[in-house]
């Protein structure tokens, strides 16, 4: 039998709701008729957004409170979530990550320890109640931005990408698990985006994606049941050459 | 909390003399107001879009917040039309969203790509000016960021004075945090427009005075290379609403919407030659020539309101070293001195190759808002040696007939010009010595033409 596409229900979550990207997204869901919930820490800055997208699509848009540290409360609010919709969401898109600074993360465990924290065990447990929900429905999406620093390490940022690289593995394994199961998976890889997380980083200005582009990218990829997006799909032909990188050459390099 | 900033060199869209800022980009109310109450090390300055042509949005080693990220709409109201927003939506955002809904904005300049924040500082104008007046007179109230007073809200009704000076006021009352403005109703997404050409200045100001009363919107295109019985010809084009019913069977069927186009793109910057005064003299005489005389056209909003957007990057055409937009108002006895102008600019060769011609009704009440009743000369000057003497020698035809300049588009004029321009300056100083006493704002603009109270001692450079 047949999977129905991801979109047939067309209700979503987006977890780190006050992320650029998530908001940029939001856009393009509500634009297809999706009704939202945004969750995240900041429950009044994301009230402001779901106005928005109220006034601009008319859709209905929840604002919800989240805490990816706070494991305890992720099988709760999967559970708020089917509440606010008045249906279990028929999709869920991780968006929220925190990028430290790769010394900071290298003098300070604390650090690398909350990027872990929040960019992969936090995305775990809170997709694994989703993930529960979507397998016994037998539909939905579940998607996760990683990032294409999870593809290889590289000196400059090798703790986030530790992080992410374990977001895309699990993803991986979520989607093997649940394909036969009627949902998809998706695995969003960014290269450079300009968001508030990378303004005023030394980036070329030439690789840096805006969030209106780089949200199309994603919402079409999730809408179509892609397992991977590049974004934009340029850098699946870099991190290809990146990763074919003999080790003996890459050892020596300052990436 | 401590916002990242970028260090960037920027110019108003004429992208001449670029300068040093410090640029934040904030997307939370929370994280703009920290960063103006917390202090930032020096002077700030709001930026919108940066469609002004001049120095009106830099703010050289001082602080510019970039308000493009803060344009979140907070609500609509489909019986009035009343829109609230943060000031960091542009008129293209609102068209987008709502012109399908059947509104539009009151009033919208000659590009959908500038922050409300942007229109409301200057005050601009569009097509519209003779009858409806400028952007403020669809503004209701504004919160506005103030380094003295805090946060305040401001109408016509409720602080008024800080509200007719921060309407114009080039960004120097405060940052805009959110804004209260009227849409207005509209059937179509159309005009039926007439394009009429006129053989010279005379006739075209003839025409202006005797027919724009019949039209909406109005607006002509002058040839400035043109000479002797010639010299000023233009083309008038001149439009009206269009009820749905009216409309030939396409649009018709979909009346509120505009078509999709293809919008070409200028890539990199132009070679200083391709913009010269041959291939100006061509393109103007092939516009001329094109333009035939029509009568109830249709033609619809993104053509007819905004003709330039339709080819992006189109400032790089005047090569890296920029251009000068030049844009002066006349009084209605000041006839004489746009004749004057526009020989000046024939004789020196110094041809414009987009000149535009209009003519405003009453000003309102905006302490240094542009529009006054008149006519209004827009031209675009590339920069090349003698310029500014050139500008000086066209400041001095201006001011002779009591005419003014357009803030959001100088770049060179002297204080005592300015000064000589815009009767109401001392008033504007008067609220910005209460609302900004320490001159925590600062702009080139302000620091170019002296605009500001002279309290801006702390600032070195
Ligand atoms: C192709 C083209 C056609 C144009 N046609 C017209 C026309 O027909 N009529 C007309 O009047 N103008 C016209 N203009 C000029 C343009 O409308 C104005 O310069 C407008 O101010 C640009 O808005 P912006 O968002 O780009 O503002 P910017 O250029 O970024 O800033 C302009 C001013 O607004 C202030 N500002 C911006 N946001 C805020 C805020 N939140 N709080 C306080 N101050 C703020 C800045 O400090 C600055 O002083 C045109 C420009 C172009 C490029
Ligand atoms: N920008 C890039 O170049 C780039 C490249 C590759 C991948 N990515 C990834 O893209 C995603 C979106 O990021 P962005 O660029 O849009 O940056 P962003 O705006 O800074 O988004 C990060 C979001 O994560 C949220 N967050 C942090 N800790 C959280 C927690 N404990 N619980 C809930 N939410 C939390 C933040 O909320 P608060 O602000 O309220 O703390 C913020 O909204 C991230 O996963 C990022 O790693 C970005």
């Amino acid at each position: 039998m047949a999977n129905a596409m991801p979109g047939s229900q067309k209700s979503v979550v987006l977890l780190g709701g006050g992320s650029t990207l998530a908001r940029a997204m939001a856009m393009r869901f509500a634009e297809k008729g999706f009704a939202l919930v945004l969750a995240d820490l900041d429950t009044a800055e994301l009230e402001v957004i779901a106005q928005d997208l109220r006034v601009r699509y008319g859709q209905s848009c929840r604002a919800l409170h989240f805490d990816a540290l706070d494991y305890g409360s992720h099988g709760d609010f999967a559970a708020e979530c089917a509440k606010a919709l008045g249906e279990t969401p028929g999709g869920v898109v991780v968006c929220f990550g925190v990028t430290p600074v790769q010394e900071d993360a290298q003098k300070d465990f604390s650090v690398a320890h909350h990027c872990l924290d929040v960019n992969y065990t936090g995305a775990m447990s809170v997709l694994e109640h989703f993930a529960t929900l979507f397998e016994t429905r037998g539909s939905g999406f579940i998607a996760a931005v990683s990032s294409v620093a999870g593809d290889r390490g590289r000196q400059s940022n090798y703790i986030y990408g530790a992080a992410k690289a374990a977001l895309s593995v699990y993803l991986c394994g979520l989607q093997n698990r649940l394909f036969k199961r009627g949902v998809y998976v998706t695995t969003i890889k960014p290269g450079f985006m300009d968001t508030k997380m990378t303004w005023g980083m030394d980036l070329p200005a030439r690789l840096l994606t805006d969030p209106e582009q780089a949200a199309g990218i994603a919402v079409q990829a999730i809408l179509k049941g892609r397992g991977e997006a590049y974004v934009p799909g340029y850098w699946r032909l870099i991190m290809l050459i990146i990763r074919h990188i003999p080790g003996m050459v890459f050892k020596r390099l300052s990436l | 909390m401590n916002e990242s900033f970028k260090n960037m060199a920027l110019a108003g869209w004429g992208r001449y003399k670029p300068v040093p800022c410090h640029v934040y980009r904030p997307e939370r109310r929370d994280a703009l107001l920290a960063l103006l109450d917390g202090g930032a090390p020096d002077s700030v300055l709001a930026r919108g879009l940066g469609r002004s042509y001049g120095d009106a949005a830099v703010n050289r080693d001082g602080s510019v917040v970039d308000m493009t990220r803060l344009n979140r709409m907070r609500s609509f109201d489909p019986e009035t039309g009343e829109l609230e927003c943060e000031p960091g939506v542009s008129l293209s955002e609102i068209i987008s969203v709502f012109l399908p809904r059947g509104w539009f904005p009151g009033v919208v300049p000659g590009t959908r790509f500038v922050t409300l924040g942007g229109a409301i500082a200057h005050d601009v104008h569009g097509k519209n000016h003779h009858r409806d007046g400028s952007f403020s007179s669809f503004v209701d109230s504004i919160d506005l960021w103030t380094p003295a007073l805090g946060v305040v809200t401001c109408s016509p009704t409720e602080n008024a004075d800080i509200f007719w000076a921060t309407v114009g006021g080039a960004g120097l009352t405060g940052v805009m945090l959110s804004v209260r403005l009227r849409l207005r109703r509209v059937e179509s997404a159309y005009v039926t427009a007439d394009y009429q050409r006129c053989a010279n200045i005379d006739a075209a100001l003839e025409a202006f005075d005797a027919t724009d009363e019949d039209y909406a919107y109005s607006v002509a295109w002058v040839d400035c290379l043109a000479t002797a019985e010639s010299l000023g010809r233009s083309v008038l084009m001149r439009g009206n609403p269009v009820a749905p019913g009216r409309l030939p069977r396409g649009p018709a069927q979909k009346p509120l919407h505009t078509p999709n186009r293809f919008n070409a793109t200028v890539p990199f910057d132009f070679p200083g030659f391709v913009l010269n005064p041959l291939s100006i003299r061509a393109f103007n005489e092939t516009f001329y020539a094109m333009n035939r005389p029509v009568k109830d056209k249709f033609v619809d909003y993104d053509k007819y309101f905004f003709p330039l957007d339709r080819i992006l990057h189109w400032n790089r055409m005047y090569g890296k070293r920029g251009f000068v937009q030049y844009q002066a108002t006349f009084p209605p006895e000041g006839r004489a001195g746009l004749r004057a102008m526009l020989e000046r600019c024939s004789v020196a060769r110094r041809a414009s190759f987009l000149a535009v011609l209009k003519k405003f009704g009453d000003g309102g009440k905006g302490m240094l808002s542009h529009p006054m009743r008149g006519y209004t000369l827009t031209l675009d000057l590339a920069d090349s040696p003698g310029l500014t003497a050139f500008l000086g020698e066209l400041d001095r035809i201006l001011l002779d007939h009591g005419g003014r300049l357009y803030l959001a588009k100088d770049a060179v004029a002297s204080p005592e010009t300015i000064a000589a321009m815009y009767p109401r300056l001392e008033e504007f100083r008067g609220v910005l010595r209460r609302v900004d006493p320490d001159g925590r704002i600062g702009s080139d603009l302000a620091r170019r033409t002296g605009i500001a109270p002279a309290a801006g001692e702390t600032h070195h450079g």
